[in-house]
């Protein structure tokens, strides 16, 4: 394995409905939590990436009013977005800063305080993520798009409902111990099936209520840095080996492929090649599941289980913490919440704390190896990246 | 006071919401008023665009000419939405649907007179120009 480029500092605010603070305060608190980590200052960092999705904020270039709150002046920083999955582009540009010498420690921040606007603003934002000029005039939104992928794979491959909340009661069981995550409660398969309940409701069908993460307010904090700051810094290094990023046509109408996403078999393909590992390597990984049908579609774009066989995965629980490939058990975004620039640094979060075996409660085994799978609006955007310790 | 300058916002009338007011696909809401769907063919290079585009990146030329939906194509996929985005309550419910017609596919909505359970993958549909309660100007997708 290349240890070239490393992970050496890792933070996240705790994901809430509704955070009583400004976007500077809340990116404050993933800052603050990233340092204590990684036990350096705000000095030793040469530059900050920000990543968002912009258009929950009032405040234009956030990046340079975080420069100032987190003490980052005079050292550059700018702001990258790929819709949802804003962080992990993040660390793709902060990799690439340090391996090309340009600096030695940059900071990935990625924040979002959704409960700036209405949820039914929200989703007609989110929806905006996809394409405005053809598709958001029918009155689209991401639960919808997100519902066409579940139909499609529901009709080819024989995935039912009640698979997809198996995916969900799998994600509370972690949630609930996760004291960082916006839904705590637990969620039972029953829940699914009683009338009076709302986690059976239907949203965009075949999804419910259920089958959908909630929006929140969040902050994560990567630091990044060169083989050498890595070892004069840290104990525990966690090096990149693996970084793939893809995308597809923003339109539904320019796309072939209706039961998983092209971009994360893109993205997955570049990282495992980059990484020199296959899917039987992963010991542990962060799936973006921002509806069931996204996690169980990621088991078969990221080759854990062959297409039309995840359902397979989650029914044996496979991919619970003692499975054969513990797949989000930290709550995942069903359970975490999904503040959309934060989530990927929140998943990258979790993987390290994972490979240094640091995750207490849903520590995996002795893991190596793991993968972060993060992707922007309705597959518009993959990213996956595989880390190692 | 000079003179106001005219702008061609035509597709401002497009879908219950529209989100873009100026495009130099605007001709794609004549066509809709005169009751067609139109989609776009390079001259160049002979490919055929819905939705339609005003260039081709692979000729990097603006040669194009507009052609009809016509005929029928597969339902791929589809939804129905019972929660809406702002802007679109009083729409609630319907379905969302893309259909495939070989050398494009059509992203829309089904007609509302057509019951989700006589809803089918893979059945015929053809799209039908349409006048949205509010005026406003979109397609639906009907049984072929």
């Amino acid at each position: 394995m290349e240890k070239k480029v490393a992970i050496i500092g890792v933070g996240q605010s705790t994901f809430v409905r509704q955070y009583p603070g400004s976007i500077r305060e809340l990116a404050f608190d993933g800052f603050k939590d990233c340092l204590l980590d990684a036990g350096i200052t705000a000095k030793d960092i040469g530059a900050s990436v920000v990543c968002s999705a912009p258009e929950y904020d009032k405040q234009r270039s956030p990046a340079g009013v975080f420069a100032e709150y987190l003490g980052l002046n005079p050292q550059p920083t700018f702001y990258v977005e790929s819709l949802c999955s804003s962080s992990t582009t993040g660390i793709r540009l902060a990799y690439s800063l340090v391996k090309s010498g340009l600096h030695d420690v940059v900071a990935v921040l990625g924040f979002q305080k959704m409960s700036e606007i209405s949820s039914s603003e929200s989703q007609e934002r989110m929806g905006r993520g996809a394409d405005i000029q053809w598709e958001s005039p029918f009155g689209t939104m991401m639960p919808a798009y997100y519902a066409m992928y579940a139909r499609a794979h529901m009709e080819k491959y024989g995935t039912t409902p009640d698979d997809l909340a198996l995916i969900r009661v799998k994600a509370a069981t972690y949630g609930q111990i996760n004291d960082r995550a916006v839904y705590r409660k637990p969620v039972t398969f029953e829940m699914f099936k009683d009338p009076e309940n709302i986690m059976g409701r239907p949203v965009a069908t075949p999804l419910r209520v259920g089958d959908c993460c909630a929006n929140a307010d969040g902050s994560s904090c990567i630091i990044v840095a060169s083989a050498e700051k890595a070892k004069s810094f840290c104990k525990k290094p966690v090096w990149i080996m693996g970084l793939g990023s893809a995308t597809t046509s923003v339109n539904l109408a320019g796309r072939d492929l209706f039961s998983g996403l092209s971009a994360a078999q893109d993205a997955a393909r570049q990282a495992y090649e980059m990484a020199g590992v296959t899917p039987k390597d992963i010991d542990v990984a962060e799936v973006h599941d921002c509806f069931t049908i996204a996690e169980m579609m990621a088991y078969e774009n990221l080759g854990f289980a062959e297409p039309g066989e995840g359902k397979e995965l989650i029914r044996g629980k496979e991919t619970y913490k003692d499975g054969s490939i513990p797949v989000n058990v930290d709550g995942g975004l069903l359970s975490k919440g999904h503040p959309i620039g934060a989530t990927g640094g929140s998943q990258v979060r979790t993987i390290v704390l994972q490979l240094r075996d640091e995750a207490g409660d849903i520590q995996v085994k002795d893991p190596e190896i793991g993968l972060v799978h993060n992707i922007g609006g309705v597959g518009l955007y993959g990213n996956v990246t595989i880390l190692g310790r | 006071m000079g003179k106001k300058k005219e702008v061609d916002d035509r597709f401002k009338k497009f879908g219950t919401v529209s989100f873009t007011a100026i495009t130099k696909t605007n001709d794609f809401i004549t066509h809709l008023e005169n009751g067609k769907v139109a989609g776009t063919k390079c001259l160049d290079c002979g490919a055929a665009f819905f939705p339609p585009r005003a260039d081709c990146s692979h000729c990097l030329t603006s040669n194009m000419e507009w052609f009809d939906v016509a005929g029928s194509g597969k339902l791929v996929t589809f939804s129905k939405l019972t929660f809406a985005p702002i802007g679109f309550e009083a729409d609630v419910p319907y379905c969302i649907a893309l259909i495939d017609y070989g050398p494009y596919k059509v992203f829309g909505r089904i007609s509302s007179d057509l019951p989700e359970e006589d809803i089918q993958i893979g059945m015929e549909m053809k799209t039908v120009a349409n006048t949205v309660s509010n005026g406003q100007l979109n397609y639906v997708f009907a049984k072929a």
